[in-house]
């Protein structure tokens, strides 16, 4: 409840319906591109869930802030640039600093701009609200995507690679499922994620109807 | 002319954009629960994932290297994009309207598919020649088209059994799907080295 009280009843429900009810990987199906193809290796999926973290809060103070400026016929190709812009400040930070994941991730730090978590939050919410709660929106969105892609990671980085952020955590006999690493284990996964945030989702709401 | 071949196939197959570079995912999810849907979404895709790369590569090889401008090409690319998306719906509402009709729902979508960004980025990336980067783009657009046709095809075969269970309905099961035509795919690795 000290959540509540430090951002308003008001802020807090948008915090709480972005983790949660309205998970954009989850609920809404967006953003899955890269949640599937960067979530190979822990310290790929911090990159890239910070990325898109400070790509989406950015954006969401420069729309909503100009949104009554923004003309509505040109608004989405306002989104893309305004994106756009941010994407490479991230591109050339991961390139200066962390050389290794800016590798590996590759073509995936420019595919942010197209992914359609920060696009359909724009149009649906920035454009609309006021500086504070789309900065909101854009933490909770950006969080639950971060911990997503983190979770799924951990189990592909510990089952494909037997170790965890570099370290090794199995045993020696452990014989890498190297699928894993690979496009199939990302779709399986993801796959068995969403099969289990579906049930608990839908007992949830069976338990509020009744 | 062998290269072209080889990197056409490996597009296609051994390096297939949707279910090894795991791309254009949002459309493949929404799109793939009827064939005719699927069909008309690759038909746009492999339009405009051509055209758009073969728009940017002389933009990029021939403005903005030269003037040493390379850090911006991800906005001169996506604006290339979303740009010629709206021109070729244009073009099309005027001279094709049967064929707007079909597919142009699909259109504006496409701006927001992360394949037609990809295959450009890719083609700096890699560095490939005009000619290259042609076979690519309309290579990677025929093996997206091909993975979204199984899935789809599959879908709806699924949806006549129906006995799905209820949390793995709609894209949960898509899913699933996918990665077992990936697994399958990976059988094609080997048959041609991209590099």
């Amino acid at each position: 409840m000290v959540l509540k009280k430090l951002f308003g009843p008001e802020g807090y429900k948008i915090l709480k319906k972005g983790i949660w009810r309205e998970h954009p990987i989850f609920a809404a199906g967006l953003g899955i591109c890269s949640a599937l193809a960067v979530s190979n290796k822990v310290e790929n999926a911090v990159a890239m869930g910070a990325g898109v973290t400070f790509v989406l809060i950015a954006t969401a103070i420069i729309v909503s802030t100009l949104r009554s400026l923004i003309p509505q016929r040109v608004r989405i190709i306002t989104y893309m640039i305004t994106i756009a812009s941010f994407v490479i400040i991230v591109d050339k930070f991961l390139k200066a600093f962390f050389p290794v994941i800016s590798e590996s991730v590759g073509p995936y730090v420019g595919l942010i701009i197209t992914n359609c978590i920060i696009m359909g939050r724009a149009e649906a919410f920035y454009i609309q609200n006021k500086v504070y709660h789309s900065v909101l929106d854009a933490v909770s969105n950006g969080l639950s995507y971060s911990y997503t892609l983190i979770t799924i990671a951990i189990v592909r980085e510990v089952l494909g690679f037997g170790t965890l952020l570099g370290f090794r955590v199995m045993p020696g006999g452990w014989e890498n499922w190297v699928v894993m690493t690979m496009a199939p284990g990302a779709f399986f996964l993801l796959g068995l994620a969403l099969w289990i945030s579906r049930a608990i989702a839908e007992r949830g709401s069976a338990e509020e109807e009744a | 002319m062998a290269h072209a071949l080889t990197i056409f196939i490996a597009a296609i197959l051994t390096h297939n954009i949707a279910l090894t570079y795991l791309l254009g995912m949002c459309p493949f999810i929404s799109l793939s629960r009827s064939i005719k849907t699927a069909f008309g979404m690759s038909i746009a895709v492999i339009f405009v994932v051509t055209l758009t790369a073969a728009i940017n590569w002389p933009i990029y090889h021939k403005i903005l290297v030269p003037l040493e401008s390379e850090i911006i090409y991800y906005i001169v690319f996506i604006i290339v994009i979303a740009a010629s998306v709206q021109l070729v719906e244009m073009i099309m509402e005027r001279f094709f309207p049967p064929l707007q009709a079909a597919f142009g729902i699909f259109l504006p979508l496409i701006t927001v598919n992360c394949t037609v960004l990809a295959v450009s980025l890719f083609m700096v990336l890699r560095d490939y020649s005009y000619g290259m980067t042609l076979v690519f783009a309309l290579g990677s657009a025929v093996g997206w088209m091909l993975a979204i046709m199984i899935v789809a095809a599959i879908n709806e075969k699924l949806k006549l059994i129906g006995d799905i269970p209820g949390g793995l309905k709609g894209s949960g099961i898509i899913m699933i799907i996918a990665g077992i035509i990936a697994l399958a795919f990976m059988g094609f690795g080997g048959m041609v080295d991209i590099n």
